[in-house]
């Protein structure tokens, strides 16, 4: 070629030059999802030991979510069948420091109140219930012996498991209903067996079903009002009393209630609402432990430092390929999406395993307690996103650290 | 247009040592031109001056009519993709990859949809010969046949130039001369391509040969000399 020739063609070159822009190509999503999951089929052994450090983590911030709600979940329900519009009476302190009485009026006064739709009582005896008399008066195994009316079951809206119910001839004669760790505790096997009470045989002629609401009527033996005066030198006043209205007078009644039941010394009544406790056990088992979730927390940062310690490892091995796909024609920033889109793909991947996991685990530990399965949605798009904010940030110095690679230098390594 | 033009060129790395020292080189389209030189003269330098992994220190280098000097790294980037196929003495074939997806993801970067690349893939592995082996990962091909894959994965692009940086180094006579074959019928259906060797044998059966010493081209047949003639491979192997 000649100098003029050369002289011309350049001339024609630098003329040519604009109009031939150069730009790369963009990969398609679906190529930049290959090439990142190339780089992970080829190392599986690496990649599923670094997935799983993510996994324990996620697995455990879910599960931890998971079994919280499911506990939560069950406690509500159970208050939704059990309702909330049940207040008990009791007596306080007199204003000697004394223990006060409920007046035997009590219960009718109770009944009263407008919005009340049932009320009833107990009264405590001085009395032990035992298997026979020859176990010591001293071993009570905790089980009261208390005097009730025949409305209770209803107030309380119990049920027995076994046997029936006081009747009106029950009521009067040496007979009693047990609670269900009364029951337990007296090793009571069938109803017609006979249970020693004050000197005396009680037949027992029911067991109650376990009452939420009522645990201190499942540790009792209970007996008919006039049978535990006749028997038990009951004095007559209650010691409790029970009483529904509807939900939306609760407050109403509540605010009635002492005045009612005493008109005299109002003071020395203290009203409850047994719901509450549940309420409020319900709003504690929806804030989870944070000691386990910050345990979770730790095991997501060391998953995320695996990632990291994973990448960079496979950014330095990786250089030839690095130095091939640079000739091949990737820009920086290709090589740069490769390593940031394999960092993301394998902590997803931890972050799906670990939230099926953590999912599994909430499943079989709310079906072995008998709770109902709860993972709530923001728990696992929240995983997900964790493991997303993992990936990229484990990925970040990795993936700059493969696009500064000089291509000479990386195709040199032999 | 040339496909190669250096001119003035020189390439100096850090620590002082002086690779390149002016080149001035042109190729033109259809030539087979051989790069020979003792070890360190600066072959590999200028190989990857011209494949524009790297810039010169001084001097221009203009590919396929772009002046390097003014392109960005982006841009050099696609020029790679377009106009440069490259070979390597080591291959880097993709293991745990079939010979049919080493050579198709060679054309990943020049925006060409994956069915295309695999179309263009087989017809590029037909043309070195290894139509009955697309399936194979390299661990299941001889030597050769690797070289053979990776001269099919930077030909099937069409590339204006095919870069080989002593592609029969670790290759026996036998397969280097199966790849050198190919790098022939290339050549005469009119690829331009420029080989590294410092085997005077391969040098010889070039139509063209650059000689480099130290940093500077010795002998040079001349642009153009490479073009459209006939290997002459037989002289070597007999
Ligand atoms: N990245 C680098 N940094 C510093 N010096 C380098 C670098 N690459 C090459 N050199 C030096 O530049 C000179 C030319 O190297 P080059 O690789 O081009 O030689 P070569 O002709 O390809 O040799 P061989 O036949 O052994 O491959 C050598 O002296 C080498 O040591
Ligand atoms: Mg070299």
């Amino acid at each position: 070629m000649s100098g003029a020739d050369r002289a011309a063609s350049v001339g024609s070159r630098e003329s040519q030059q604009p109009a031939r822009q150069l730009s790369p190509a963009r990969l398609g999503l679906s190529d930049v999802f290959r090439v990142g999951l190339s780089g992970l089929r080829s190392r599986p052994t690496r990649v599923v030991l670094s997935a799983l450090g993510i996994a324990i983590g996620i697995a455990t911030m879910v599960a931890v979510i998971g079994i919280s709600s499911s506990s939560k979940e069950q406690l509500l329900r159970q208050l939704d069948s059990l309702g909330t519009n049940m207040l008990t009476v009791q007596p306080g302190q007199t204003i000697f420091g004394g223990d006060a009485k409920l007046p035997e009026t009590s219960v009718a006064m109770t009944k009263r109140i407008g919005p009340v739709t049932t009320a009833s009582a107990t009264g405590k005896t001085d009395t032990t219930v035992r298997r026979n008399s020859l176990i010591p008066k001293e071993v009570t195994q905790g089980i009261a012996v208390q005097a009730t009316t025949p409305e209770l079951l209803k107030t309380l809206d119990g049920s027995v498991s076994k046997g029936a119910w006081l009747n009106h001839s029950t009521a009067n004669y040496p007979a009693t209903v047990l609670g269900s760790e009364a029951a337990k505790r007296l090793g009571l096997r069938r109803v017609g067996d006979q249970v020693w009470i004050a000197n005396r045989w009680f037949t027992v002629v029911g067991v109650l079903k376990t009452l939420p609401l009522a645990p201190e009527i499942d540790r009792s033996a209970l007996v008919g009002w006039d049978a535990a005066k006749k028997y038990l030198d009951f004095d007559a006043h209650p010691t409790k009393i029970y009483e529904r209205s509807s939900d939306a007078s609760v407050e109403e009644v509540r605010n009635a209630l002492p005045r009612t039941v005493s008109p005299e010394k109002p003071e020395e009544v203290k009203v409850s609402r047994p719901s509450d406790a549940l309420s409020a056990k319900a709003a504690a088992a929806g804030t989870f432990t944070s000691l386990l979730l910050g345990l979770g927390a730790v095991a997501l940062l060391v998953g995320g430092v695996g990632v990291a310690n994973t990448m960079v490892i496979s950014v330095l091995e990786r250089r030839r390929e690095i130095g091939l796909r640079r000739s091949l024609g990737a820009t920086r920033g290709q090589v740069r999406t490769q390593f940031l889109v394999e960092s993301l793909l394998l902590s997803l991947l931890g972050g799906v395993v670990g939230a099926v996991l953590g999912s599994i685990a909430t499943m079989v530990f709310a079906l072995y307690r008998d709770w109902p399965p709860v993972v709530p949605p923001w728990a696992l798009s929240g995983a997900i996103g964790a493991t997303l904010a993992i990936g990229s940030i484990a990925g970040i110095y990795p993936a700059m650290r493969a696009a500064r690679l000089s291509p000479t230098v990386a195709l040199a390594t032999a | 247009m040339n496909i190669v033009e250096l001119t003035g060129v020189t390439k100096a790395y850090p620590g002082g040592v002086k690779a390149l020292r002016g080149v001035d080189l042109v190729i033109e389209p259809g030539e087979l031109t051989a790069i020979v030189g003792p070890s360190g003269s600066g072959k590999s330098t200028l190989l990857n001056l011209i494949g524009t992994l790297d810039r010169p220190s001084t001097g221009r280098v203009e590919i396929t009519g772009y002046d390097v000097a003014k392109l960005s790294d982006r841009e050099l980037s696609a020029l790679r993709a377009r106009h440069i196929g490259f070979v390597f003495q080591s291959f880097h074939l993709a293991d745990g990859v079939s010979a049919l997806d080493n050579v198709a993801d060679g054309l990943l970067y020049g925006g060409i949809s994956l069915s295309k690349r695999r179309k263009l893939a087989r017809a590029a592995l037909e043309r070195v010969g290894l139509g009955h082996r697309l399936g194979h990962r390299p661990n299941q091909l001889s030597g050769g046949e690797r070289q053979r894959v990776a001269v099919a994965r930077a030909v099937a692009g069409e590339p204006d130039l095919l870069l080989a940086d002593e592609p029969t180094g670790n290759l026996d006579t036998a397969a280097g001369s199966e790849v050198l074959g190919v790098l022939s019928d290339l050549h005469r259906s009119g690829t331009t391509i420029a080989i590294i060797t410092h085997d005077q044998d391969i040098a010889q059966w070039a139509p063209r040969q650059v000689r480099v010493r130290d940093g500077h081209l010795v002998t040079d047949g001349g642009a153009g000399t490479g073009r459209n003639q006939t290997a002459a491979w037989e002289e070597v192997s007999a």
